[in-house]
């Protein structure tokens, strides 16, 4: 098998004297969608914005083959790692439009920009609806469908998603999988949180279960739906 | 009438001086959420670079646009990188710390530029160089137009436009507006947060040389301690108007220039510095939010 595209190993995150990571360590391959699952607190996004270089750290993550624990931030988005994060990172003080353009901040090649957002525009009509709206009065569905959006117009390599579910309606939490499996099929690495564990599990290609700052248990995505255990903790199967 | 006209022209002039300084205030507090206490004291360098560098090229030789331009380039020149030393060595090592530190930090750092510009430029007012000559542009019985209002008002004027535009419609305004809003949100868009901090304490810092050449043209009497009125009263505007709120910066230097005006032609010219110590307890009281500022929307 060939490298991973993204290798954390025995990464640990303390606030202060608090330990909220303790020793994580998972592998991304490329193509894959791989979901970290665990109940509220466990740590999992702690350890996404540890990956993203928004909290320090110890332990190792690897970017294609990279150590990217001493790189600024800013700069992970040029090598392709995007990070929808938790809370969905809108910026409410601008319009829609403004915040989809700050996701094309740092590129240099904007001639396909105006494709990429329409194409953005055909997944979520609401969005083009409220372009000029400020973000702050768009609804929590719709943040997120800015936030998810917003981040794909970061052409990134790998997707980090904190999440995206979170507070949306039935329908629309349907879209938001068929759009990572659609994104995935067109061969787009996925790091994945979620709180839906039977449909994030039912999406990825591998997960890893978190449990206070460690990690539990580790497997297919579809073995891991069959293991009574997960069942019983996290898919409310008794 | 004619004389309420004057006034209201002259309180206009001084007001977009308030609002320049009140800018600054502003941009700062938007990014760091910090009172830059130091900001009056960069107004007050501002004036000195403008003094050293006219008197150092002889501008007075030949006053015109040109000196003018050029003291106001040095003076800016000057003021950004002050500004710059200002937020890297004494700002950005408490970034992460109690924002209580750097407020004192901010008070320090005024207090330490006040004695350093008496040590420097000496405690004795100077005479800030005419670069450019007054006269009279227009006049109709009480009310007289010189050309360095005229001057005063139109460059505070392209400054504000100018600033507008680059926060509104530049990749640049639109990184400041998004560290505003969340260095974390930010830094995910690919946002350099300490880059564009920086840039805020330049264009701040730009904005207080611009009105201390300004305000040196038509007072030209300049002391190390120049900074503390103005730049107080400024302050108060940008509060009036909410402070982190741009246009709020603006309407509440015009507020203050005019009412300052006011006061003095019809009460009493006592009154004159009281009136901004009057207007922060009104406001503080009746809407400490400011009049164009927003209760603060937690952040995500
Ligand atoms: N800024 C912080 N300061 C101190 N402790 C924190 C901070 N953020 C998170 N924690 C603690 O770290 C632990 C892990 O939090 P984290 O947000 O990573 O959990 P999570 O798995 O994402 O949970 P959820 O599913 O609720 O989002 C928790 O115990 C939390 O209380
Ligand atoms: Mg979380």
């Amino acid at each position: 098998m060939s490298a991973p595209v993204l290798s954390v190993k025995n990464l640990k995150v303390n606030y202060g004297a608090i330990e909220a990571v303790k020793g994580i360590s998972f592998e991304v391959f490329a193509g894959e969608v791989v979901s970290l699952i665990g109940a509220n607190g466990a740590g999992k996004t702690t350890t996404l914005r540890a990956v993203s270089r928004l909290l320090p750290s110890e332990g190792e993550i690897l970017l294609n083959g990279k150590d990217i624990t001493g790189t600024a931030p800013h700069k992970l988005i040029d090598e392709g790692l995007v990070h929808s994060p938790e809370g969905r990172g809108i910026f409410l003080n601008m319009t829609v439009e403004e915040n989809l353009k700050l996701g094309a901040f740092r590129r240099k090649d904007l001639k396909d920009l105006e494709s990429e957002m329409n194409a953005c525009f055909d997944m979520f009509p609401r969005l083009k609806e409220r372009l000029r709206a400020s973000a702050g009065t768009l609804s929590g569905g719709e943040q997120q469908m800015l936030s998810i959006s917003r981040a794909l117009l970061s052409k990134p390599k790998v997707l980090i998603l904190d999440e995206p579910s979170l507070g949306l309606a039935p329908r629309i939490v349907q879209q938001i999988f068929q759009i990572i499996q659609t994104l995935n099929k067109q061969g787009m690495t996925i790091l994945l949180v979620e709180q839906n564990a039977r449909m994030a599990l039912k999406v990825s290609h591998r997960a890893y279960v978190l449990e206070t700052g460690k990690v539990r248990l580790s497997g297919e995505g579809r073995a891991l739906l069959a293991n009574p255990e997960i069942q019983a903790a996290y898919l409310g199967v008794t | 009438m004619e004389e309420f006209v004057q006034h209201l022209l002259n309180g206009l002039n001084l007001g977009a001086v308030y609002a320049l300084i009140a800018l600054g205030y502003t941009m700062v507090y938007g990014v760091l959420q910090l009172i830059n206490f130091a900001h009056s004291e960069v107004y007050m360098v501002g004036a000195f670079a403008g003094f050293y560098g006219a008197n150092f090229l002889r501008l007075t030789d030949k006053p015109g646009w040109g000196a003018f331009a050029l003291t106001l380039l040095m003076s800016v020149v000057v003021c950004s990188v002050l500004g710059l030393c200002i937020e890297r060595f004494a700002y950005r090592p408490l970034r992460n710390a109690p924002k209580l530190n750097a407020l004192i930090t901010a008070i320090g750092v005024s207090l330490f530029l006040q004695f350093a510009g008496q040590v420097v430029f000496g405690a004795t007012p100077q005479f800030f160089p005419q670069v450019l000559e007054d006269r009279t542009l227009f006049q109709a019985g009480a009310i007289q137009i010189q050309l360095f209002d005229v001057t005063i008002l139109s460059v505070a004027l392209i400054a504000m436009a100018g600033l507008h535009y680059l926060i509104q419609y530049t990749r640049t305004g639109m990184a400041i507006r998004a560290v505003s809003f969340s260095f974390r949100s930010a830094t995910l868009m690919g946002i350099n947060v300490n880059g564009v901090i920086a840039v805020t304490f330049i264009i701040g810092s730009s904005l207080a040389g611009i009105a201390a050449v300004l305000v040196a043209l038509k007072y030209p009497k300049i002391d190390p301690l120049m900074g503390m009125l103005y730049g107080m009263k400024a302050f108060v505007a940008a509060v009036l108007g909410g402070i982190g709120n741009f246009r709020g910066a603006v309407l509440g230097g015009i507020i203050m220039g005019l009412s300052e005006e006011m006061v003095v032609a019809y009460l009493s010219s006592s009154l004159r510095d009281a009136l901004a110590f009057g207007l922060l307890i009104f406001i503080l009281l009746v809407r400490p939010s400011g009049l164009l500022g927003q209760m603060k929307v937690e952040k995500v």
